[in-house]
C-alpha cells in the first residue's frame, strides 16, 4: 500500500523516503552545476593570470629583467651609453619599458586629473543640485555616453580634436599625450560622475537635515558634511577611473602619436603600454623575443590594474561596513 | 506672565493637493516648555517644522498664514532662512550626528558661522556639553567618533550640538521616543533645566511625558488645533471632548 | 531674537554655480561632437552603404560585411556569455552563502570588469587560440583549423569581457524578486530548483534581457580585444559556409573563419587608409552607424530597466 501511495501518509514511509532521495540527488547535482558556473569568473581571472605569465615570462629567457629597464650601449668609439628606449626591431633590440610607462602615465594622469574635477563636479550636480525630475533624465544620459565605443571617441579626437588643439596650442606634435588625455577624459568622466553620484546619494538624508537645522547653507552642507562622508566612495571612483585610463587602448592608439618618446612634455607624441601591444602584436612572429616581450608588457599592465581594482574594492567594502549603523 | 515668543496666525499647509494643517492659530510663550500631542498623523511634527521652515526643503509644500517670532514674520520673502535656523534649533527623533568626532560635531555650527578661534570653540564645546549634561562622559573622548556613543548619549550630544549655535528656541521632535526609560528620564531632566534659558517646543506621542515635562500643551487632531492650554488643565479638566477622549486613552 | 534680512550666500552660490556650469559644459561638448559625426556622416548613409561591400580601397561601397561580422560575432558572444553569466548569478544569489569564497568570487567579477581590453586580446591569443585551439587541432587532427585567429575565438574572448555585465544585471534582477515569493513557493512544497526555475527566473527575465542588450552593446563597440583574434579589414567573402546534410545545404556562419568588424573597420580606416581624405565621409558614415547602433541598444536597455523597476514599485 505504501509503495503505490503517492501522497505518502507519513514522512517515514518507504515511498516517501524514495522520493526524497531522488530529488535530493537531483537538487545536489543542480546546485553543483550552478556552483561550477558561479566560479567561472574566478577561474577566468586565474586563467588570465596563468596564460599571461606563461607567455610573458618566456621573454625573460633571452631578455634580462634589467633589459626591460635600460640598455647599456657601446657605440663605435667605445663609449658606453645607457639608453632607455623601446626599439625591439632595431639591430640591437632595446626593450626598455620606461618610455612606455611614461607614455601611459603621461596620458593617464592628466586625464584622471581633468576627469576628477569635471566628474566629481558632475556627480555633485546630479546628486545635490539637480531637481529630481531632471536627474531622472540625466542619469541615463550619462550611462548612454559611457557606452560610446572607444574607437568612436578615438576617431573624433583624431579628425576633429587634434586639429582643434593644434590650431589652439601649436604643439610640437599634432598627435600627442595631451590630445589623447582629453579623449581619455571622455571615457573616465562618466565613470567618476556616476560613482560619485551614487556615493553622495547614499549618504542618509538625516545628515542633511541635521546640517540645515543648524543653519547651514546648501553649499556648506555639501562641502562640509556630505562630501567628507562620501569620501571613500569618491576616492574609489577616482582610483577606478585611473585604472581605466591606464588600460585604455584605442584612444591612445589613435591619438597619442605612437612614437615611444622619453619625455615629460605632454605635447609630444608618446606610446603607451596598451598601444604598443595593440600596434605591434600583429607584426611579430610567434615565438620571437619581441612576441614574448609584448606579453611581458601585458603582465605589467594587468598587475597594475589588478591592484588598483583591488584597492578600490577594499575601500568600497570598508565604506559599506561603516555606513551600516 | 511670560511674553509670547512665537505667534502663529491662521496657518494652513498643503502637501500638493492634500491639506495637512488647517487654520492653526496659537501663541507660544517664551522660556516655557510647550508640548504638541495628538495621534499619529495629526500634523504635530509637520507643524513643528513650520516653525523653523524645514518644510521648505520638501517639494510641493505650500504654506498660507503667518508665523511671527519676536514680532518678525518668518515667512517674509526677504527673511534669511539660513539665519533663522541658527536662532531656532532642532533636535530630531533619531540622532543624526555627523560621522565625525564629538568635538567636530559640536563645532560644526559655530564654524559655519565664522567662529575660528580655537579657544572660543573649546569653550563652546565645554559649555554646551555641560548644558546637555554629558560633559563628564564626553570630555575624555572628544576626538573619538561621535557614533561610538550609546543612543541616549548621542541624543544628548545632538542637543549640545543644537545649543552650540546659541538659538533662543529649541524644537524637539519626539527626542526620546527611540530611547530606553533611563535615557528618557535624563533627557526630560535636561529639558527642565534648559527651559530657564530657552523656549522649548516638544512633539511627543507619550502623554505622560507631556504631562511631566511641559507647561503648556497643544492637542492636534487631523491637522487642526483642538485645544491649547496649561498642561495641568489639558490633562485634568480639558474643555473639548476630543481632548478628553484622547488623554483618557479612548483613542489614539 | 535677531532675524536678519536675506543675504545672498555668495561663495555657495558661486561654488554651486561652477558645478552646474561644469555639467552643462560637458554636455555641450559631447553634443557638439556627436552632432559633428551626425552631420558629416548622414550624407553617406543609404541602403547600399549598409549592405554593400567596400570597393576601391574603401573609397566606395559600404560596410555590409562589417555589419554582418559584428552581428555574427556578438551572436556567438551572447551564446557563450549569457547562459554562463545567468547561471553564475543564480549561484551567487540563490545558492551561495556569504563565505570568504563567495566574496572572492564577487571580487573576481569586479576585477574582470576592470581588466584592460587589450589584455583580453592577449588572453584570447594565449589561451583560446594557442592553447584551446591548438589542442583541439591535435585532438581532432584538423591541422591548423582551430589554432588560428577566428570568429569563434573572438566571440569567446568578448564573452569573457562582457561576462561581468551579464552577471551584475542578472544579480540585480534576481535580487529584486521579493523573498515572499520564494517563501510562498517553498511553503507549497517546491524544491529549490523548482522555485528558481518557475518563480524566480521568470520574474527576473526583463533584467536578464537588459543585461544581454548591454553586453551586446559593449561587445559591438570593442576593438582592442579582437585586433589579432581574427578581425580583418577586407575579406573577399563573408564567413559563411554551407552545412550540408546529403543534398540539403543550409548556409551557416562559419566560426573558424576570419571576419570583418565595424569597430575594427573604423579604426583601420581612420589610421591606416591610403587616401584618408577620400575615405573621410565613409569614416564618418561608419562611425555614425556604430554610434546609432550602440545608442539604440543602450536606450532600449535603459527603458527596459526603467519599466521593470517601475513595475516592481507597483507590486
Amino acid at each position: 500500500m505504501e509503495e503505490k501511495d503517492f501522497f505518502a501518509k507519513s514522512v517515514n514511509s518507504k515511498y516517501a523516503k524514495k522520493i526524497k532521495k531522488l530529488t535530493r540527488v537531483k537538487e545536489s547535482a543542480i546546485k553543483f552545476f550552478f556552483a561550477v558556473n558561479g566560479t567561472m569568473a574566478l577561474i577566468f581571472i586565474i586563467l588570465i593570470f596563468i596564460f599571461l605569465f606563461k607567455e610573458g615570462f618566456r621573454a625573460l629567457d633571452h631578455i634580462g629583467l634589467l633589459d626591460f629597464l635600460y640598455l647599456d650601449r657601446t657605440d663605435a668609439s667605445g663609449t658606453v651609453e645607457r639608453v632607455f628606449q623601446w626599439y625591439p626591431t632595431s639591430e640591437e633590440p632595446r626593450y626598455s619599458l620606461i618610455p612606455l610607462l611614461i607614455g601611459t602615465f603621461l596620458t593617464a594622469f592628466p586625464a584622471t586629473v581633468i576627469s576628477t574635477l569635471l566628474g566629481v563636479g558632475a556627480g555633485i550636480y546630479l546628486s545635490e543640485v539637480a531637481n529630481p525630475k531632471l536627474k531622472e533624465f540625466l542619469k541615463p544620459m550619462i550611462e548612454l555616453f559611457a557606452g560610446i565605443p572607444t574607437v568612436v571617441l578615438g576617431f573624433i579626437m583624431l579628425v576633429v580634436g587634434a586639429s582643434f588643439f593644434n590650431d589652439l596650442l601649436h604643439p610640437a606634435n599634432r598627435l600627442n599625450a595631451f590630445v589623447a588625455s582629453i579623449g581619455l577624459s571622455f571615457v573616465i568622466i562618466p565613470i567618476i560622475a556616476s560613482l560619485t553620484e551614487d556615493a553622495l546619494h547614499s549618504i542618509p538624508n538625516d545628515l542633511r537635515m541635521a546640517s540645515y537645522g543648524l543653519g547651514a547653507t546648501k553649499w556648506q552642507t555639501v562641502s562640509k558634511v556630505i562630501l567628507p562622508a562620501a569620501f571613500s566612495g569618491v576616492s574609489a571612483s577616482i582610483i577606478l577611473g585611473f585604472g581605466r585610463a591606464i588600460g585604455e587602448t584605442m584612444i591612445v592608439l589613435m591619438c597619442a602619436g605612437n612614437a615611444a618618446n622619453l619625455t615629460t612634455n605632454i605635447f609630444l607624441s608618446v606610446r603607451t603600454m596598451t598601444a604598443t601591444i595593440a600596434a605591434e602584436m600583429g607584426e611579430v612572429s610567434q615565438g620571437s623575443d619581441h612576441y614574448y616581450s609584448l606579453f611581458f608588457i601585458g603582465i605589467v599592465l594587468f598587475t597594475f590594474t589588478f591592484f588598483l581594482n583591488l584597492i578600490a574594492e577594499i575601500i568600497i567594502n570598508r565604506m559599506r561596513k561603516k555606513n551600516t549603523f | 506672565m511670560k511674553e509670547t515668543k512665537i505667534s502663529v496666525k491662521d496657518l494652513n499647509l498643503y502637501y500638493g493637493q492634500k491639506q495637512a494643517l488647517r487654520n492653526i492659530t496659537l501663541d507660544i510663550p517664551e522660556k516655557r516648555v510647550t508640548a504638541f500631542i495628538g495621534p499619529s498623523g495629526c500634523g504635530k511634527s509637520t507643524f513643528l517644522r513650520v516653525l523653523n521652515r524645514m518644510n521648505d526643503l520638501i517639494d510641493h509644500v505650500k504654506i498660507e498664514g503667518d508665523v511671527f517670532i519676536d514680532g518678525v514674520n518668518i515667512y517674509d520673502k526677504a527673511l534669511d532662512v539660513v539665519n533663522l535656523r541658527k536662532n531656532v534649533g532642532m533636535v530630531f527623533q533619531k540622532s543624526n550626528l555627523f560621522p565625525k568626532s564629538i568635538y567636530e560635531n559640536i563645532v560644526y555650527g559655530p564654524k559655519i558661522n565664522g567662529i575660528r578661534d580655537k579657544k572660543r570653540l573649546d569653550e563652546i564645546v565645554e559649555k554646551t556639553l555641560n548644558q546637555a549634561a554629558i560633559w563628564n562622559e564626553a570630555k575624555d573622548r572628544l576626538n573619538e567618533n561621535a557614533l561610538s556613543l550609546s543612543g541616549g548619549q548621542q541624543q544628548r550630544l545632538c542637543i549640545a550640538r543644537a545649543l552650540a549655535v546659541e538659538p533662543e528656541i529649541i524644537l524637539m521632535d519626539e527626542p526620546a521616543s527611540a530611547l530606553d526609560p533611563l535615557s528618557t528620564a535624563k533627557i526630560e531632566e535636561l529639558i527642565h533645566d534648559l527651559k530657564k534659558q530657552y523656549t522649548i517646543v516638544i512633539v511627543t506621542h507619550n502623554m505622560q511625558q507631556a504631562a511631566r515635562v511641559s507647561d503648556q500643551t497643544a492637542f492636534f487632531y487631523l491637522g487642526e488645533l483642538i485645544e491649547f492650554d496649561r498642561t495641568t488643565k489639558i490633562f485634568t479638566n480639558p474643555s473639548m471632548k476630543q481632548t478628553e477622549d484622547y488623554v483618557t486613552g479612548r483613542f489614539g | 531674537m535677531e532675524l536678519k534680512k536675506r543675504k545672498k550666500d555668495f561663495s555657495g552660490f558661486i561654488s554651486l554655480g561652477i558645478v552646474r556650469v561644469m555639467f552643462f559644459f560637458l554636455a555641450f561638448i559631447l553634443i557638439l561632437l556627436l552632432g559633428k559625426i551626425f552631420i558629416e556622416g548622414i550624407g553617406v548613409i543609404s541602403l547600399e552603404f549598409l549592405t554593400d561591400e567596400p570597393r576601391n580601397n574603401m573609397t566606395e561601397g559600404g560596410i555590409g560585411p562589417a555589419i554582418f561580422g559584428t552581428v555574427a560575432v556578438t551572436l556567438f558572444m551572447v551564446l557563450f556569455a549569457v547562459p554562463l553569466g545567468v547561471f553564475s548569478a543564480i549561484y551567487l544569489n540563490e545558492y551561495a552563502k556569504d563565505t570568504f569564497f563567495t566574496r572572492i568570487i564577487r571580487t573576481s567579477i569586479n576585477n574582470l570588469a576592470g581588466v584592460p581590453s587589450i589584455v583580453f586580446g592577449l588572453f584570447g591569443l594565449g589561451f583560446f587560440i594557442l592553447f584551446v585551439g591548438k589542442n583541439l587541432d591535435e585532438v581532432f587532427e584538423t591541422g591548423l583549423l582551430f589554432g588560428q585567429p577566428a570568429l569563434l575565438w573572438a566571440s569567446a574572448t568578448l564573452a569573457v569581457l562582457v561576462l561581468p555585465i551579464v552577471i551584475v544585471s542578472t544579480l540585480e534582477a534576481l535580487n529584486s524578486v521579493p523573498k515572499s515569493h520564494r517563501d510562498a513557493s517553498y511553503g507549497l512544497g517546491a524544491t529549490k530548483w523548482q522555485t528558481i526555475k518557475n518563480v524566480v527566473v521568470p520574474q527576473a527575465r526583463p533584467g536578464i534581457l537588459t543585461g544581454t542588450i548591454l553586453a551586446i552593446s559593449r561587445g559591438a563597440g570593442e576593438t582592442a580585444p579582437i585586433l589579432f583574434l581574427g578581425a580583418a579589414f577586407f575579406l573577399p567573402n563573408l564567413p559563411i559556409a554551407d552545412l550540408c546534410i546529403g543534398d540539403y545545404c543550409i548556409p551557416m556562419i562559419n566560426p573558424t573563419e576570419q571576419f570583418m568588424y565595424l569597430a575594427y573597420h573604423i579604426f583601420i580606416m581612420a589610421t591606416q587608409s591610403s587616401n584618408p581624405t577620400e575615405t573621410l565621409p565613409l569614416q564618418y558614415g561608419s562611425t555614425l552607424v556604430l554610434i546609432v547602433l550602440t545608442f539604440l541598444l543602450n536606450i532600449t536597455a535603459i527603458i527596459f530597466r526603467y519599466r521593470f523597476r517601475k513595475s516592481l514599485g507597483r507590486l
